[in-house]
């Protein structure tokens, strides 16, 4: 399955693998400070209605 | 309806909420058929030999780059001339992602340079000119982070934006102005002498909609968590003053 990259395989690969770690990172980032974010604004949202309430 | 309508934050939020999963499933599917086409069942060049498989990540980031640029000074005009907030948002949120994609081409570019020009760097016009870019991203993002007020953090990063442009114009035009240095033209050109082979062209046009389709996706995502941030400073900062 694996192509015969010949004598380029480490620089192809180390390409590869330098890209998918990095869209990896960013993606995960993302994410990771997303769901913080939507944590932290539902508690302030939570806290703010029970101000308002009392 | 208008488009403008999309700049109130409610209905950004509610659009891009059916949106994003659409759009990251087509991201995945594009760079997994593009990727897999262009690594597993493409030929080697009979000059580049397999290297020419960095082509399927090295383009697509690269265009990226510049394009993620663009999309932010579009965003900062809009911020300048009509200071709709859910477009300095956008500006601030593509930020990361096109510097992460200037990084990846200046990576897998060095990887590449090193077997076919013998070396990792040379300060040639392209080359020189994505540096700057990079280092105009971190600028960028540092900007943002550094001012507290959000207005005014919106106002100067559009001004550096606009003149960050420049470096993102020279990033795709260096090659054409100064016709020297290492880097070749267009890989996808209308000019038959400078266009890539066919049996090349499909799975690399394949991974450029998957690395749009992934940074529209990773836009979107990072927008929306933007505008929460907002919401969420709004209500600290109103519970501090009560």
């Amino acid at each position: 399955m694996m192509p015969d990259l010949g004598k380029y395989a480490g620089t192809v690969l180390g390409a590869y693998a330098a890209t998918l770690l990095l869209l990896a990172v960013l993606v995960l980032l993302t994410w990771a400070r997303g769901r913080a974010v939507r944590r932290r604004l539902e508690e302030a949202e939570a806290e703010a209605k029970e101000m308002r309430r009392g | 309806m208008s488009l403008w309508e999309y700049a109130n934050p409610t209905r950004f939020m509610a659009t891009t909420r059916r949106i994003v999963p659409v759009v990251a499933v087509l991201s995945a599917l594009c760079l997994a058929v593009g990727l897999v086409w262009g690594f597993f069942f493409t030929p080697d060049d009979y000059r580049q030999g397999s290297t020419v498989k960095i082509i399927y990540i090295h383009v697509p980031s690269a265009m990226m780059a510049i394009n993620a640029w663009a999309m932010m000074l579009v965003a900062s005009l809009i911020w300048l001339v009509r200071r709709h907030h859910v477009s300095a948002l956008a500006a601030r949120a593509a930020a990361p992602v096109g510097a992460v994609m200037t990084l990846i081409a200046l990576i897998t570019g060095a990887i590449w340079g090193q077997p076919m020009w013998g070396t990792w760097w040379a300060w040639d016009p392209r080359l020189t000119s994505f540096l700057i870019l990079f280092l105009f991203y971190l600028g960028y993002v540092a900007l943002w982070s550094a001012i507290e007020d959000p207005d005014i953090a919106a106002d100067l990063t559009s001004v550096l934006c606009i003149v960050g442009s420049v470096f993102a114009m020279l990033s795709r035009y260096a090659v054409n102005f100064w016709n020297q240095g290492l880097h070749q033209g267009a890989s996808l050109s209308m000019d038959r002498e400078e266009h890539v082979a066919d049996v090349f062209y499909y799975p690399l046009l394949l991974a450029i909609a998957g690395f749009v389709l992934l940074f529209v996706t990773l836009v979107l995502v990072r927008t929306r968590t933007e505008i929460r941030a907002r919401r969420l400073h709004a209500l600290q900062m109103r519970a501090r003053m009560a």
